[in-house]
Order: structure tokens, then C-alpha cells, then sequence
């Protein structure tokens, strides 16, 4: 009954979205105000009833109900409550579903909150929101129904894929979606702003927090990937630039060009065109990563199954949503007013530049991406393309967008002064310089381009703490007054800060593991040590243990290092017998500066010896600090009053002279 | 001017219609981006000979075995290879044994990797289509075949050559425009 | 006039960006095209002298054997011709002897493939979406774990 309750649910969220999506859009071009009101409750009821279809297959996985095909394929009675429930979006329906939700949140958020938008534009945003949702509302009904049920249910189901049952991947999907699909809302205002031929400050004001919220999303969701792929796929690395990190990523970059793209529209109203793309394209690339990912067209560790059918209905979305948004664009954009004027060396002048690099980079892996694709297509050979690829491609990239974030903070709107900032930022660059010489020194010999990352990282963390530390004017007037003023600061200039360290944070942590880790595989007994990186490792024992759904071959290693004792690692070797799977568990220690990383695989035939694989990996840890920030700088930003209070009004004339720019 | 800019307003969408021309290409439900090309197409049979399944009665078709020159010069013949521990070729079996009784083809089996009272019990339940079944215990000939799973199934011609191979399952949607004319073509 | 300079200035830098991004990646194709080989096209067009390469195919019965400081050796065959291939380091949980493999390395000295990396293909199953559909109707689903009894009791 309850399963059936969710699939009728999820109907009705169809048909409010059907609603949704003409009555308010016919509303605005007749400006009939009552037919606009209808989006308001037409959104909550739509988030209300695909919640209830999400809480009945909730329900389903928590009884076990073995009744429907989907818990049958992913679950099992024996599993664990918490993947019980992280199973529902655990596999390709539950997570369509989930897709859903979130698409419904989005759009009674903006329901809810856009109380003050212009009633026209309130409409069509509401009204291209449920376009996006009818088609993933149908595809979801039509090709991935997770409430069907099967005619003979079986005692028992197959259980959920071993690798995907641990805490990092259960909550690491919700993150990504909510980051895809928080993107639609810019999209939905592109669309709605080319449909009424205006974009201006205004609109670029309620755009941005919604963007940031779902950056923050993005972020987490793809370091929580990361971090999962680190510790769960046994081989210590943390980004593979496979097929299906790469369509997560390319959003991203778009993302956090779009972000600081729509701070020039709001600060000086123009790049207006150029804007709007980017929302179009944010959005584009995250349904381009949902089809890649559901078609299974690329080859990829983690593919779901090749699935034309599936595909070809995202594909169909896609090409109405992305080539109709884009053929509005060709229309439409020529009518935007061009903005005001600006010198090359400027604020506006270097967030161009940031658009320009993050636009290429999103660029060289979308070709990385696809290119197998092309030339399977061309000339039927084969061909991967690994990292070295990226690292020649994307890095480069990257270095001079490094080295003009510390600078972009400093510049003037209009036009700027760049030698007087260079001056300012002098011990910025003498630290960059030392810290470059010291890596060189210390690693003699290793690669230049660790030496340049490690410089380039430590002149952003410096710049954006002498930004800091400018704006407190820190010891030209008594601290007590510098604290006051510390306290004064925005949200959103602390934000700024933290997310721009972040990422300093974060390349120093990338480019210690990659440059300096060290890797030891042995065979092992009882007994034997084992040492890396100054640090011993004694197999002590290899125990078998049991587990609620897996057995555990658990090899025991004690840590010493100069004669003390510094603890146990425990890797495990886990198979499941339902799934008919093994599952590598490292086991990681940290002290903040560096991972001691083990794994250990059971003896290939009886006998002879298990295998240990031990790595230190340098700063890793960085990495998911840095990301931390990243996103915390997002939220702090997104927690600015200024973004929720006193939004602006359509014409108001935006006083260019605020004491302190927000960004 | 005007033009140019007109152009450059119109070329994500131009940029975006070639991409999705080549995710249209990419989508052929034939194309396994993973797959093992196979490189038996057009070659002869590889050689083989297979023991009947252990326990079967005398006079039925899993008594007598499979080999090479069990292919050749008998008109067209399907190589199925099946195993009862496989659950599309359940689903496949119907399809399989319709097929046979109504195109005037041979249907051989391989039982891959599969235990002799189980395959038995198996063919028991849904009844026997083959004409004749060698039991691949170990998967060596399932290797000699280049199989990847389970089912499988090559279509040989008279000559015993190999000219068609269908990876996973024969599906009923995939008989009118897919299988029906490879027969023909065979014929 | 300015108006046509800051355009100019834009379009520009716009040209900068994406030469050096071409650059960047027709230099990068240059080196690092991993192409895909089955023995066969080993057979007829041999592997080329010091570049990766990725080679796939099923992994013979009985071909594996560990070494000393668990190197392994084993052969890849597509049915008509093999490739033996050594790997040091652990395989995958999921190779497995007659079953998919790829592995990337280059072709060493002796002929035998030095793979730096193995990844293992495991579905011996084919379990399209419209079979399992098929399955639910006939009322036959009863999933079971896709692998033969003789595995499942190997390990």
C-alpha cells in the first residue's frame, strides 16, 4: 500500500509541475498577477508530495519490503539501518528520486524566498524550474520507476554493491545533487531574464546566493568523493581524473566562474551576456555529467551499466533544455544592454581574467573528457586519456589563476593602480620566493612544477592574509580598534578570505602527496617490519573477525617510530557473501602533516603471504582541509545579511560608493 | 560586425549540436565501450570438443558432447553458450527455443562453467531446445571462444565459419531488426 | 572609440587563453594517447617502442602464477592469440582467471607485457534493464548472487 502511495505521489508532483510550469508563464506574459500566484503553492505541493513519495521508499528500505524489485536489488536484511537507508539513493531510481526532491526544494526555496522578486520574472523562474522538473519527473515515472514491484518477492535481496556500504559514499550523492541541481535555479533565471530581455544588478543580486549555496554543495560533495575514493579504493590516490570525477568537476569550474562572473553585473553591470551563458553552461555541463554517468557511455571504474534507453531520454533533456536555453541565447542575448566601461587592469578586469581561465580549464577537461568519445566515433580506435594529460593541460592553467587571486582582491573597480598593489603585496612575494627555493632545496631534484605549486600556494595564503589584515588596518592603529574593525567586517569579505585560502590550503595538500609520497608493497609474515618514510611498521598478527554483513581478515601493524610506540594500524581485507565481493578497508593514521595509509590483501593461494601495501602520503590531509574551507568560506558568505535583507529593488541605482565591496 | 557578433551569440549552440551529435552516435545500444573486440567474426570455429554433461540419459542431446566438427556443414547453427546460474539466460531461454522451431536453424549449447545436476535440473524445469550440449566445466572453451560472460551466443554458417556474435542475452524487442535478418543474411 | 579598445582588449586576452589551452593539449596528445590493444592487434601491428599502452582481454585458465615479491605473471588472450603480461603489486578484487582484464604498462624488452596498472572487468552476468524488466513480468526474478557456484566456492 505504502509503495503505492509514493508512486501516486510522485504522479501527482508530475501533474503540479504541468501546472506549474504553463499556468504562471501564460500569468506573466498576460501579467494576469492571480494566474502568477499559482507558483507558489503549486511549488510547495510539489516538494510536499515528492517528499512523501521519498519517506514511502525510505520506509521500503527500512521494513525490508522485499516486495519491491528495487529494495530487492539493493538491499538486504542483514544490512546495517544506516546503508538500509543511505541504500534508497544507493543505486540509479532512488537516486532519480532524489534528483527529484532536491529539484522541489530548490523551487519552493525560491518560492518561499523570492517574496521580493518582480512578479513577472518570479513566474517564469518558477515556471522554467518546473520544465526541468517535468522532465525528470517523467523520465523518473517512465524508465526508473523505483516502485515497481516484483511478482514472486524473494526471502531476501542481493544487498547494496559492498563498496558503496561506508559512511563518506552514502552521504556524498546528496551533496553532488543538490550542488547539480541547486544550478538549475541560476538557469531558471537566465532563462526567465533572456525571456524578459533584461538583466541588471538586481538580478545578479538574487542569483548569486543561490549559486554560492549550491557551490557549497558541489564542493562538499566532491571532496567527500574524493576522500571517499582515498580511503576505499586501497591505492591512496584521491583524484583520478576518470570520466565520472571529470563531469562533477566541469561544473564546478563553470560554477565558481559564474560566481564571480554575476559580481560584476551586480557591482557594474556589465558582462551581462557572458553571464547568462555561464548559468546556461553550469547547468548544461551538470546534466551532461547525469547522462554520461546513467548512459554508461564512457568507460569508467564506476559506471552504472550502459543503458541506451535511460540515455537517450537524458540526452532528449538535455537537448531541449541546453539547445533550447542556447537557442534563446543566439535570439535573445544580442538585446542586452551593454555594460559600462572598464581599464584592463581593474577589479572587473581581473575577475575577467579569473572568468577567462576557469572557462578554459573547464574547457581542456571537457575535451580530455570526451575525446575517446570522438575519436572512437571518428576512427573506431581506442584510447584513454590519464592524468599526465591533465597534468600538462589543466595545471598550467591553473598556475596563473593562482597568481592573480592574490592580486584580484587589491584592485580598485574602474581602474587600478597595478604596481602601487604589487608593492603592497611585496612580502607576499618574497615568501612565495623562499618557500619556493626551500622545496626546491629539500626535494633536490624532484619536479619543478611541485616547486612552482608550493610558491604560487604560499603567495596566495600570504596575499589573502595581508588583504586581511589591510582591511583591520592591523598594527597602523591600537589593536582594540583593529579588533573592532575585525569585527565589522562582512560575512561575505570573511568568506572571500576563507574560501581563497582554502584553495591555497588545498594546493599545497595536492601537491605534497603528489610530488613526495612514498609507496612500499611487500609480501609479509608474522613478525616481519616493514619501514617508510622514518616510520616502522610491525605485522603483529592477522586475525579473522565477523561483521554484521561481511567476514574481515584484519592484519594488525604496530607503528613505532625512533623506538616509541606510536599505535595500531588495522587494514582489512571484507567479504561480503551476499554480494559475492571483497572490499579493501585501509587504515589510516594522521597527525595533521601527513597520512600513514595501509592495506593488506589476503595470500593469492594457501600458504603463502599477505600483501601489504603502505604509503605515507605528505599533506594529504590539506587537501580536505582546504575543501572544508572552501566551502565554509561559501556558507559564511551565503550567511552575509546583506544577501538576505534589504534585497534590492528593480532601478534603484546601486550606490557604487558602499564603504566595503562585498564578494 | 553585427554578423560577426550575431555569429558569436549562435556558436555555443552550434558547438553544443556536434557534441550531442557524437553522444547520439555514442548511445548505439551495439557499442560496450568496455568490450573485448572480438576477433573470431568471419574466422572459422575455434577448435573444441566438449564432453556431454555428466548424468544425462543416453539418447538425449546432453548425452552426445560438442566439438568443432559438430559445426560445420550443417546448415546454419546458433552456439548458445548458457549456465543455469545465470539469471538472463532464463529469461533468454523462451526466446532461444521459439527461435529454433520456427527458422529452420541448428541450436547447440555450451554450459559454462556450470554443475552437471544443476544444468540438468535446469533444462528439466524449462525443457531442452538444443540439438546437442557440450558441458564447458572449467571455461576452457568458453576462452577459446574469447566468451566474457554468460549468455553468449554465435551464429556459425554452413561453412562453419563464425559470422555474427551476440553478446548478453537475446532479447524479443531485438528479433525483427536485428536477428531475423543476420539469418536471412546467412541463408 | 573605447568602447571598441575594451572589446579589442577582451577578445584578446579570449584568443591567449584558448591558443595556449590548444597548445597545451595537442602537445599533451602528443605523449599521452594510452591506446587500446587486444593481443591480436599486438600480433599484426606490435606495440609501440616506450609509450603506454592499454592491452585487454580475458585472462587465460591457470595462466596466473605468483612470484616472489608478489609479482604476478599471467596471459591475456582474445581467443585467437595471447600476450603474456607481468604486474608487481596487488591485483584487483576482482580479477579473476577467465575473466576481463586491461592492463596499462608498455611492452618490455623480452616481449612480455610490464603492466603498471590492472583493472578488472567483473559482470559475468548480462543483466540488461529490459531483461530484469522481463524477468519481473514472468514473475521469475529470484536474484542470485552472477557468479558460477565453482567461484563462489573458491574463495
Amino acid at each position: 500500500m505504502i509503495p503505492e502511495l509514493g508512486h501516486f505521489s510522485l504522479v501527482l508532483a508530475l501533474v503540479l509541475a504541468v501546472v506549474q510550469g504553463f499556468v504562471p508563464f501564460v500569468g506573466a506574459l498576460r501579467g494576469d498577477s492571480r494566474w502568477m500566484e499559482v507558483a507558489r503553492p503549486a511549488a510547495l505541493g510539489q516538494l510536499g508530495a515528492i517528499a512523501l513519495a521519498f519517506a514511502a521508499l525510505t520506509h521500503a528500505y527500512v521494513v525490508s519490503d522485499f516486495t519491491l524489485a528495487n529494495v530487492v536489488e539493493n538491499s538486504h536484511s542483514a544490512k546495517p539501518m544506516l546503508y538500509k537507508v543511505t541504500g534508497v539513493w544507493g543505486n540509479h531510481e532512488g537516486s532519480m528520486l532524489l534528483w527529484v526532491l532536491m529539484l522541489a526544494l530548490c523551487g519552493a526555496g525560491v518560492a518561499v524566498f523570492g517574496r521580493n522578486l518582480p512578479a513577472t520574472l518570479k513566474a517564469r523562474v518558477l515556471s522554467v524550474q518546473a520544465w526541468i522538473a517535468l522532465g525528470f519527473l517523467s523520465f523518473t515515472l517512465l524508465t526508473s520507476n523505483p516502485f515497481e514491484r516484483v511478482a514472486n518477492p524473494p526471502l531476501d535481496g542481493n544487498d547494496l554493491n559492498p563498496l558503496l556500504q561506508d559512511p563518506g559514499l552514502a552521504f556524498h550523492p546528496p551533496l553532488l545533487y543538490l550542488g547539480y541541481v541547486g544550478f538549475s535555479v541560476a538557469f531558471s533565471f537566465a532563462v526567465a531574464a533572456l525571456l524578459e530581455g533584461r538583466v541588471d544588478a538586481a538580478w545578479a543580486r538574487w542569483v548569486r546566493p543561490w549559486t554560492l549555496a549550491a557551490w557549497c554543495s558541489l564542493t562538499g560533495g566532491i571532496a567527500l568523493g574524493s576522500w571517499w575514493a582515498y580511503y576505499e579504493l586501497g591505492w591512496g590516490g584521491w583524484w583520478f581524473w576518470d570520466p565520472v570525477e571529470n563531469v562533477s568537476f566541469m561544473p564546478w569550474l563553470a560554477g565558481t566562474a559564474l560566481l564571480h562572473s554575476a559580481i560584476v553585473v551586480e557591482k557594474r553591470d556589465t558582462l551581462k551576456a557572458w553571464t547568462i551563458l555561464l548559468a546556461i553552461l553550469t547547468f548544461s555541463l551538470s546534466l551532461m555529467g547525469t547522462f554520461i554517468v546513467r548512459s554508461g557511455l564512457l568507460t569508467s571504474v564506476h559506471a552504472f551499466a550502459v543503458d541506451p534507453e535511460r540515455g537517450s531520454y537524458i540526452l532528449g533533456l538535455m537537448a531541449i533544455a541546453t539547445g533550447g536555453s542556447l537557442a534563446l541565447f543566439a535570439w535573445r542575448a544580442p538585446v542586452l544592454k551593454a555594460g559600462g566601461l572598464f581599464a584592463p587592469v581593474s577589479r572587473e578586469g581581473g575577475l575577467l581574467l579569473n572568468n577567462l581561465l576557469l572557462a578554459t580549464a573547464t574547457a581542456t577537461v571537457l575535451i580530455g573528457t570526451l575525446y575517446p568519445l570522438f575519436l572512437e566515433a571518428l576512427t573506431g580506435g581506442r584510447v584513454s586519456i590519464g592524468p599526465p594529460f591533465y597534468n600538462y593541460t589543466f595545471v598550467p592553467l591553473m598556475l596563473p589563476l593562482v597568481a592573480a587571486m592574490g592580486i584580484g582582491p587589491f584592485l580598485a573597480w574602474k581602474r587600478a593602480d597595478l604596481a602601487g598593489v604589487l608593492g603592497r603585496l611585496r612580502i607576499a612575494a618574497l615568501l612565495a620566493v623562499v618557500v619556493a627555493l626551500a622545496t626546491w632545496y629539500l626535494q633536490n631534484g624532484g619536479p619543478v612544477l611541485a616547486v612552482l605549486a608550493m610558491g604560487f600556494a604560499v603567495w596566495l595564503l600570504a596575499a589573502t592574509l595581508i588583504e586581511w589584515a589591510e582591511r583591520v588596518r592591523l598594527f597602523r592603529i591600537p589593536l582594540g580598534d583593529s579588533w573592532r574593525r575585525a569585527r565589522g567586517l562582512p560575512r561575505s569579505a570573511y568568506g572571500m578570505s576563507l574560501a581563497h585560502a582554502g584553495l591555497a590550503v588545498c594546493m599545497i595538500g595536492m601537491t605534497g602527496s603528489s610530488a613526495w609520497k612514498s609507496e612500499l608493497v611487500e609480501a609479509v609474515e608474522r613478525g616481519d617490519n616493514l619501514e617508510i618514510a622514518g616510520f616502522t611498521l610491525t605485522l603483529q598478527d592477522v586475525e579473522t573477525r565477523p561483521g554484521p554483513n561481511y567476514r574481515s581478515t584484519t592484519g594488525i601493524f604496530e607503528v613505532t617510530r625512533d623506538g616509541r610506540s606510536l599505535g595500531v594500524l588495522e587494514p582489512e581485507r571484507r567479504y561480503y557473501p551476499v554480494a559475492g565481493r571483497n572490499t579493501t578497508e585501509a587504515a589510516i593514521r594522521t597527525n595533521g602533516l601527513g597520512d600513514l595509509y595501509a592495506t593488506i590483501t589476503e595470500p593469492p593461494e594457501e600458504g603463502q603471504d599477505w600483501t601489504a601495501r603502505i604509503y605515507y602520503e605528505p599533506l594529504v590531509p590539506w587537501i580536505w582541509a582546504g575543501a572544508a574551507m572552501m566551502m565554509f568560506g561559501g556558507l559564511l558568505s551565503l550567511a552575509d545579511r546583506r544577501l538576505r535583507v534589504g534585497a534590492p529593488r528593480r532601478a534603484a541605482r546601486q550606490n557604487t560608493r558602499a564603504p566595503v565591496a562585498a564578494e | 560586425m553585427t554578423m560577426l557578433r550575431r555569429l558569436l551569440f549562435v556558436l555555443p549552440l552550434l558547438i553544443f549540436a556536434a557534441a550531442a551529435a557524437f553522444f547520439v552516435w555514442g548511445l548505439d545500444p551495439d557499442r560496450d565501450p568496455g568490450e573485448i573486440p572480438s576477433v573470431l567474426i568471419d574466422k572459422p570455429v575455434p577448435e573444441f570438443s566438449l564432453p556431454p554433461i555428466r548424468g544425462s540419459e543416453p539418447g538425449e542431446s546432453t548425452s552426445t558432447g560438442l566439438s568443432s566438427a559438430d559445426l560445420s556443414g550443417q546448415g546454419i547453427t546458433l552456439v548458445n553458450v548458457f549456465a543455469s546460474w545465470c539469471m538472463p539466460c532464463r529469461a533468454e531461454h523462451p526466446i532461444l527455443t521459439d527461435l529454433r522451431r520456427q527458422e529452420d536453424i541448428r541450436l547447440v549449447g555450451i554450459n559454462y562453467k556450470d554443475e552437471s545436476e544443476e544444468a540438468l535440473a535446469w533444462l528439466d524445469e524449462l525443457g531442452n531446445p538444443y540439438d546437442a550440449i557440450g558441458a564447458d566445466m572449467e571455461g576452457d572453451a568458453g576462452l577459446e571462444w574469447g566468451v566474457s560472460g554468460v549468455p553468449e551466443t554465435f551464429f556459425v554458417d554452413n561453412e562453419g565459419i563464425i559470422r555474427y556474435r551476440h553478446v548478453g542475452p537475446i532479447h524479443e524487442t531485438e528479433l525483427d531488426d536485428l536477428i531475423l535478418p543476420i539469418l536471412e543474411e546467412l541463408r | 572609440m573605447t568602447r571598441k579598445r575594451r572589446r579589442l582588449y577582451i577578445a584578446l586576452a579570449g584568443l591567449l587563453c584558448i591558443a595556449s589551452a590548444a597548445a597545451l593539449i595537442l602537445t599533451a596528445f602528443e605523449d599521452n594517447l594510452v591506446f587500446f590493444y587486444s593481443p591480436s592487434d599486438v600480433q599484426a601491428k606490435g606495440l609501440p617502442e616506450g609509450r603506454t599502452a592499454r592491452i585487454g582481454g580475458l585472462v587465460q585458465e591457470g595462466s596466473v602464477e605468483h612470484l616472489d615479491g608478489n609479482r604476478v605473471e599471467f596471459v591475456v588472450t582474445d581467443g585467437t592469440h595471447d600476450l603474456s603480461v607481468t604486474y608487481q603489486g596487488a591485483l584487483p578484487d576482482l580479477f579473476r582467471e577467465g575473466q576481463g582484464v586491461v592492463a596499462e604498462g608498455q611492452a618490455g624488452e623480452d616481449g612480455v607485457f610490464q603492466a603498471r596498472e590492472v583493472l578488472a572487468r567483473h559482470d559475468e552476468n548480462y543483466m540488461p534493464a529490459e531483461v530484469a524488466d522481463a524477468l519481473k513480468e514472468s514473475g521469475e526474478w529470484r536474484p542470485e548472487s552472477g557468479e558460477s557456484p565453482a567461484e563462489a566456492k573458491g574463495q
